[in-house]
């Protein structure tokens, strides 16, 4: 087979320099302003409140009225009547405190990178899905894949949650108040995943890092997670994480269960801190 | 993807509107399936036998220029039947020239008698029940209620669906619910793949069951009545589908005076269930039952392998 030209692949798109990890350094423009700023994240002071009232609003209007009110620079929102719709409160970048006073569906508040929300009600399927950073305090009970591949951050669900919570976790926090399903932890990579209640099935399956503490009973334990030795440090990590929260396990943490992976990837476990932190 | 929605009110007589409770549900999950709408919903029982059948497809009806002489010998060939085994026709009534509901009054072999009737080439029979209603046609909720006239239906309870279809086609006998024939008055709508289906559908059929389309979820109405025939009551026969079916699958059940919800081991579907002292709502989304209040209410997923069954 005759070999492709170089110019003639990177005509069809095909840059070979991404496979080869200088891809910023390729495409970086200084010319380009919104290189040099974080795309779609405001200065907002969180003394200046608004109401939104979104009982008849679609999701994308609830979303851009957020953005509206970021962009003047006010940074305490409160969403009346979301009426469990999905897809709200996503895509925020920056501070701000957000307020939902009824449930929201799924895929609610995914893709943030700062805020402090307090949901009301419940929320469906992947709540804070690839949160980076800020917390999410959810009053009522979650629907499945919580929390899916977060990166930081803490996701606190005082009710009881669905399955796969924490599904790909790459770092952050995981507070679950009740119970979870299962697969919880499912390919856990970082981070940590408190449960105070009961866990599924599966827990912990394919995990290769990252902590699980289960305060009830585990249904069964997931290829590759094997129960960890609780030290005084993660008793009083739990003690002042939970207190944040007012959350408090059934039978406290003292007697709390610990589980870690029993396995490393070979590829993973032979990288050094700073280069596992590249991958992930 | 599909969408499942139920409503069962507890001690509310036959005064809820439960057509019109149904449709703002199955409105709300459209966009997780917009094929197809269906209706098993329960009314009043007087006494008499309610079947609802259809004697053609709606897209048959542009397609060949002699299927209205067809139908009309089908329909007459319907009414020779059930008055040859013997049953009385009170009552006829017509959305559509395909699909129609009859009110009898019979007392003999109920399987017969639909087999009887469905030997008519082109006639399936959706539903036999003293107080089931099966509806399903091509449309939204909207479409489907207003074709049927399910706005002002009252009853106790009832089941819905709203269909995306993947594995099979996009017609009428492959929407849901499914009647589970030969039983009066029980239903099943679904969401999931079943991967288990040819095995298991050809072991029923060796047992004498009949399938009438090639979509997966009527095995689940078939099991159950297969379990039901054998003296299992509602909830055992769905704890042991759980283990029967394999796949992905969340599904409801109803009866005369039952709801029932099973979820598969893995929960890789989805359902919230709200309930209260007097009534209890089921939908894949919580936007759909969020339709029916204009409060807050509080809801909660069934945990994976979970089986549960409310009585009005």
């Amino acid at each position: 087979m005759a070999e492709l030209k170089k110019e003639k692949a990177q005509e069809m798109g095909l840059h070979d320099e991404q496979l080869k990890g200088r891809t910023q350094q390729r495409f970086f423009s200084i010319d380009e302003s919104e290189n040099l700023t974080y795309f779609h994240s405001h200065e907002v002071d969180t003394s200046k409140s608004a109401k939104i009232d979104a009982q008849d609003m679609t999701p994308r209007e609830i979303n851009r009225e957020i953005r509206a009110l970021m962009e003047k620079g006010i940074g305490d929102i409160t969403v009346d009547n979301p009426m469990s719709r999905h897809g709200v409160g996503v895509g925020i970048l920056n501070r701000l405190n957000l307020k939902f006073t009824d449930s929201l569906g799924y895929f609610g508040c995914g893709l943030i990178d700062g805020p402090n929300v307090h949901i009301e009600g419940r929320v469906g399927w992947s709540c804070a899905e690839n949160m980076m950073a800020g917390t999410v305090v959810i009053e009522g009970n979650a629907g499945s894949t919580f929390g899916a591949a977060i990166r930081g951050g803490d996701l606190v669900c005082k009710g009881d949650v669905g399955a796969r919570t924490g599904i790909d976790q790459k770092g952050g926090t995981i507070i679950v108040g009740g119970r979870t399903g299962a697969f919880s932890g499912f390919m856990m990579q970082r981070g940590r995943m408190i449960i105070c209640g009961d866990a599924g099935m599966n827990l912990g399956d394919s995990m290769y890092d990252g902590t699980i503490y289960v305060g009830g009973e585990v249904e069964e334990l997931g290829v590759d997670c094997v129960p960890g030795e609780m030290t005084e440090l993660d008793i009083r990590y739990l003690s002042e994480k939970l207190a944040i929260y007012g959350i408090k396990t059934p039978k406290g943490v003292e007697k709390m269960q610990k589980y870690v992976s029993g396995k490393m990837l070979w590829n993973y476990a032979s990288l050094e801190p700073n280069e596992k932190k590249l991958i992930l | 993807m599909c969408g499942i929605a139920g409503i069962i009110h507890r001690n509310a007589g036959k005064e809820v509107n439960i057509g019109e409770q149904m449709t703002s549900m199955l409105q709300a999950l459209k966009h997780r399936g917009p094929d197809s709408t269906g209706y098993a919903v329960y009314g009043e029982d007087n006494g008499n036998q309610v079947v609802r059948f259809k004697v053609a497809e709606g897209a048959d009806l542009e397609g060949s220029f002699d299927i209205h002489a067809a139908i009309e010998e089908r329909v007459a060939l319907v009414n020779k039947r059930l008055e040859e085994l013997g049953a009385k026709i009170l009552n006829k009534e017509s959305a559509n020239e395909y699909s129609h509901r009859y009110e009898i009054q019979f007392s003999g072999d109920m399987k017969k008698l639909a087999d009887f009737v469905e030997d008519i080439e082109g006639v399936e029979i959706l539903s036999i029940g003293n107080s089931l209603e099966l509806i399903k046609d091509l449309g939204d909720a909207a479409v489907v209620s207003k074709q049927y006239g399910l706005d002002n239906f009252n009853g106790t309870h009832g089941i819905g669906h709203t269909r995306m279809a993947t594995e099979s086609d996009v017609d009428i006998r492959s929407a849901h619910p499914y009647w589970a024939y030969p039983f009066s008055d029980v239903a099943v709508v679904h969401n999931g793949q079943l991967t288990n289906y040819w095995t298991n559908r050809r072991a029923l059929e060796l047992k004498g069951h009949r399938f009438s389309s090639n979509c997966d979820s009527e095995l689940i109405a078939v099991y159950i009545a297969d379990k039901m025939s054998q003296g299992s009551d509602l909830e055992s026969a769905m704890k042991d589908s759980v283990e029967y079916l394999d796949g992905v699958f969340t599904y409801l059940v109803a009866t005369k005076d039952q709801l029932g919800m099973a979820k598969d081991v893995m929960a890789a579907k989805p359902m919230v269930v709200y309930e209260s002292d007097d009534m209890i709502a089921l939908a894949s989304e919580e936007v759909a039952i969020r339709t029916l209040f204009d409060h807050r209410i509080e809801t909660f997923d069934p945990y994976h392998g979970e089986v549960k069954v409310w009585q009005n």
